[in-house]
């Protein structure tokens, strides 16, 4: 294995007396794709909200392509892009307008800013589109727009939140089809999660499975299958998770935001 | 390019996209100006106090930018909502310009409509008493905007929806204008009332709108704009502050 990118070591994160992420540790190396899975409220969220920066942990260190992520918190925010579980493009701007943005919040030089928005906007297919305001594009074509701005920095590390959510069949292979292609001509590290286990089965190097803010397994989808002696990443991940469901609380926002993406999805 | 530029030049591109809200955020003000201006104008005049539109311009002007620039909170709200927020909490950038950025051009924003409103004024025949003094006038205007944005934007930072910001909004606002001397001179006022007044931070933007525009001043100059001045720093900090501590 090549050296870590992402390390996590014992973190855990409370919320009053509720532990969502209890003393978890692991690392991913540089240039891997790899999926964080589990059920809802097992704290997949809070761990990428920790690892970019949005949430500080109660105790435990994040690394990130070097930089410890509460101290070093600018160097590691340079570092990474991500997608989130919701859309976070500015609807009254154009496609351009947002790319143009995000690039000087990175500090990207013009002449650099204009040609790798036409590379990334051509690769999502959206540089036609690119004078539109954004509140015109369909859900998928926000989402694609969202990897095209995550990718605009050239980050070492990508992350993707739940990023095929409420998405067609064509447009999540499609996406799948950018990340790769990114990772693999810029080496860079991808760390996702998502509830549809075929996607980290064909994507992901490797999976970590998390439950009740606990890492309880890690490694291959081929390894956590003879683990559990299991013949699909599904029953492995029944098998350790177990079958009951779930009931997550959720903040007003992200309600009120998933209730948009409702309907803004018919 | 730099990061204070952009985000000010996002609200503004989102203010001229939207012009409906342009004339929606002066028409109160002008409701004010010529339901109170000519209502009210001819008692002004026979108490021996001259022409109350000429005295009311400058209350309106700040009135525009009071509303307008307290509405900006709503954006960071809103940004909340449609998830653009967090595109700017996780950028390697600073909270502080991050915030600064947007309220400066939420502040143009309400500058531009307090200068539609002294246009509309000229046209009712308003005449400033030295046109010379004008652009002071604006840049109080601007300093005024500014402080206020900064504060709506630390209200925005911490309510958690629009609902809930509607309702601060209502109870600060108005009471800041009322109590104000926007509408009113401030000599000879209740004793209780001349107290609030002056405590409040807007009754000497007004004050100095008036001195620069009509030549009446109740404080006088030096004193308004040493009030205006430090107001604007400890909105900016309250600002900060309250962004700062936002986590997603």
């Amino acid at each position: 294995m090549t050296k870590p990118i992402i390390t996590l070591d014992h973190v855990t994160k409370k919320f009053g007396p509720v532990t969502a992420v209890d003393d978890v540790s692991f690392t991913v190396a540089e240039g891997e794709l790899f999926a964080l899975l589990g059920p809802n409220g097992a704290g997949k969220s809070t761990t990428i909200k920790m690892l970019t920066t949005l949430l500080a942990p109660t105790a435990g260190t994040l690394t990130l392509a070097g930089h410890d992520v509460q101290h070093d918190q600018e160097a590691a925010r340079k570092s990474f892009g991500i997608v989130f579980q919701d859309p976070s493009v500015d609807g009254d701007l154009t496609a351009y307008e947002n790319m143009e943005l995000h690039a000087t919040f990175y500090g990207l030089r013009r002449a650099e800013t204009k040609s790798r928005v036409q590379e990334l906007l051509t690769l999502v297919e959206l540089w036609d589109r690119r004078d539109m305001p954004v509140k015109r594009f369909s859900g998928g074509m926000k989402r694609r727009l969202e990897i095209a701005r995550g990718l605009l920095h050239h980050p070492h590390v990508l992350f993707l939140d739940e990023p095929t959510l409420g998405l067609d069949t064509q447009t999540r292979t499609l996406l799948w089809q950018y990340v790769r292609t990114m990772s693999q001509t810029e080496g860079m590290t991808v760390f996702f999660t998502t509830h549809y286990l075929e996607e980290a089965e064909a994507t992901a190097d490797r999976i970590g499975i998390i439950d009740h803010g606990r890492l309880i397994a890690l490694g291959s989808s081929a390894e956590l299958k003879q683990q559990t002696k299991t013949k699909s990443l599904e029953a492995a991940y029944l098998a350790l998770t177990g079958s009951g469901v779930r009931d997550e609380e959720v903040n007003p926002h992200e309600d009120w935001r998933a209730r948009h993406r409702a309907r803004s999805m018919r | 390019m730099n990061v204070l530029y952009m985000l000010w030049l996002r609200q503004i591109k989102r203010f001229v996209r939207a012009r409906s809200r342009m004339l929606g955020a002066i028409g109160q003000p002008l409701l004010f100006l010529l339901a109170l201006g000519y209502g009210l104008g001819a008692v002004y005049k026979r108490a021996g106090q001259g022409d109350y539109l000429a005295f009311l311009v400058p209350g309106i002007m700040a009135q525009t930018v009071l509303f307008s620039a307290m509405f900006y909170g709503a954006m960071i709200i809103f940004d909340r909502q449609f998830g653009f927020l967090k595109e700017t909490l996780v950028a390697p950038v600073s909270r502080f310009r991050i915030m600064l950025g947007g309220a400066l051009g939420g502040a143009t924003t309400a500058t531009i409509q307090g200068t539609l409103v002294f246009v509309v004024a000229l046209l009712l025949g308003f005449r400033p008493e030295h046109w010379a003094l004008v652009p002071v006038a604006l840049l109080i205007l601007l300093m005024l905007s500014v402080a206020i944005a900064c504060f709506s934007s630390g209200i925005g930072s911490f309510v958690e929806d629009m609902q809930g910001f509607q309702a601060i909004n209502q109870f600060l606002v108005f009471p800041l204008y009322f109590l104000s001397g926007s509408l009113y001179p401030l000599n000879n006022l209740p004793v209780w009332l001349k107290a609030i007044t002056v405590l409040n931070p807007m009754s000497y933007a007004v004050d100095a709108m008036r001195d620069v525009l009509i030549g009446q001043t109740h404080f006088g100059l030096a004193k308004d704009m040493l009030v205006l001045s430090v107001t604007l720093v400890v909105l900016a900090i309250f600002g900060a502050y309250r962004f700062n501590r936002i986590e997603a």
